[in-house]
């Protein structure tokens, strides 16, 4: 009746070829330190998927995995990265003591169970392949038992998604406890709290007419480095150019204290 | 080649993604670490959908998607709602009802 599944060659190669680098980025990203870096890596292995996915007949679910996973989900998940803060990175002390020993035993313990399972078993029938049900095409098979068995399920389905929708929203909403402060209010404080020199706003950045860009600092009357000047993100990354070269040569720096 | 090949592939990558939920600490990377997981188990049911000559396990994978995304995006609305309290994504620090 049915015929018996052969697999092409081409297939093999790129079965051969892309499901070591899955699991090496899968590994890859339980190693690597930063979450952006985990993130690449995991859209990678999801790619990867999905090639598998169209390599076994199953087109429409190999579009939908790049659309909604690469896509949507890993866009989220980087979108999330840049709100928390993609410095964040993972402390690796262990906080439980011999956790990762343990982990890595059951894993090894459970993997080889898995591995040596399917190794094992047998279906007691040849693997049949998809071209029978694949026929009259495959998004028009999935379709027709969506829309007749599962169609309770795909309901019930949309009806979560909803429910997802709203609750991410009711989670993400933001009370205000206290009023937002007024304009007037912001300038009021902005006076009497710190120094008078914070009010006036802070030095830009820059030597003179000589070099305006913004890893510039400014230079105090004494011939140092106004620190204020200077975004904090670009401190912090070290990539502050010495302003001391673009100083005026004939400008006297030296400062005499009236008295 | 038999098609068995991608079962080992997805029971690798499951145990992985096990692997990265109980070691890692960034909540984040652990959602993408339960990622990997539903990723293999899908690879799982499309590939004994292909051996069976049947499209269900096709129809259950395309389910398993849409859960995955329902889960993301509550899990990550709660994530940002423990980074705004704590100012930490790791999983250590949401430990109020521990003490």
């Amino acid at each position: 009746m049915n015929p018996t599944l052969t697999i092409a060659t081409p297939e093999a190669v790129m079965f051969w070829f892309m499901a070591p680098l899955a699991v090496v980025a899968a590994l890859g990203m339980l190693l690597v330190k930063k979450a952006v870096h985990s993130a690449i890596l995991l859209a990678w292995v999801m790619i990867t998927l999905a090639f598998f996915y169209i390599a076994q007949g199953a087109l429409f679910l190999g579009i939908v995995q790049v659309v909604v996973y690469t896509g949507a989900v890993m866009m989220l998940f980087l979108f999330i990265l840049m709100l928390v803060g993609v410095d964040s990175s993972d402390s690796l002390t262990e906080t439980i003591r011999g956790l990762r020993p343990i982990a890595i035993t059951a894993a090894l313990g459970f993997g080889g169970l898995m591995v040596s399972l399917i190794g094992r078993a047998t279906l007691g029938r040849e693997a049949v392949g998809l071209e029978v049900a694949n026929a009259g095409g495959n998004v028009q098979g999935l379709a027709q038992l969506l829309f007749s068995t599962y169609v309770w399920p795909f309901e019930v389905v949309s009806a979560l998604l909803i429910t997802a929708a709203l609750g991410a929203m009711v989670l993400a909403h933001h009370q205000r406890t206290v009023a937002r402060p007024t304009q007037r209010e912001q300038a009021v404080n902005r006076f009497r709290s710190g120094s008078l020199a914070s009010a006036a706003g802070l030095p830009g950045p820059g030597v003179f007419a000589r070099h305006n860009a913004v890893d510039v600092p400014a230079l105090l009357p004494d011939g140092s480095a106004a620190p204020s000047s200077i975004s904090a993100t670009l401190k912090a990354r070290g990539d502050v150019i010495d302003s001391s070269a673009y100083q005026l040569d004939n400008v006297d720096t030296t400062v005499t204290e009236e008295k | 080649m038999n098609p068995y090949n991608y079962l080992y592939v997805a029971a690798i990558l499951f145990t992985i993604g096990a692997v990265g939920v109980v070691v890692r600490r960034n909540a984040i990377v652990v959602f993408m670490c339960v990622e990997l997981m539903l990723n293999a188990s899908n690879l799982t049911l499309t590939t004994f959908s292909r051996i069976n000559g049947d499209l269900n396990g096709q129809v259950v994978a395309f389910f398993t998607m849409v859960i995955a995304a329902c889960e993301v995006v509550v899990g990550l609305a709660i994530i940002v709602t423990i980074f705004r309290s704590r100012r930490s994504s790791s999983i250590d620090d949401a430990s109020l009802l521990k003490r």
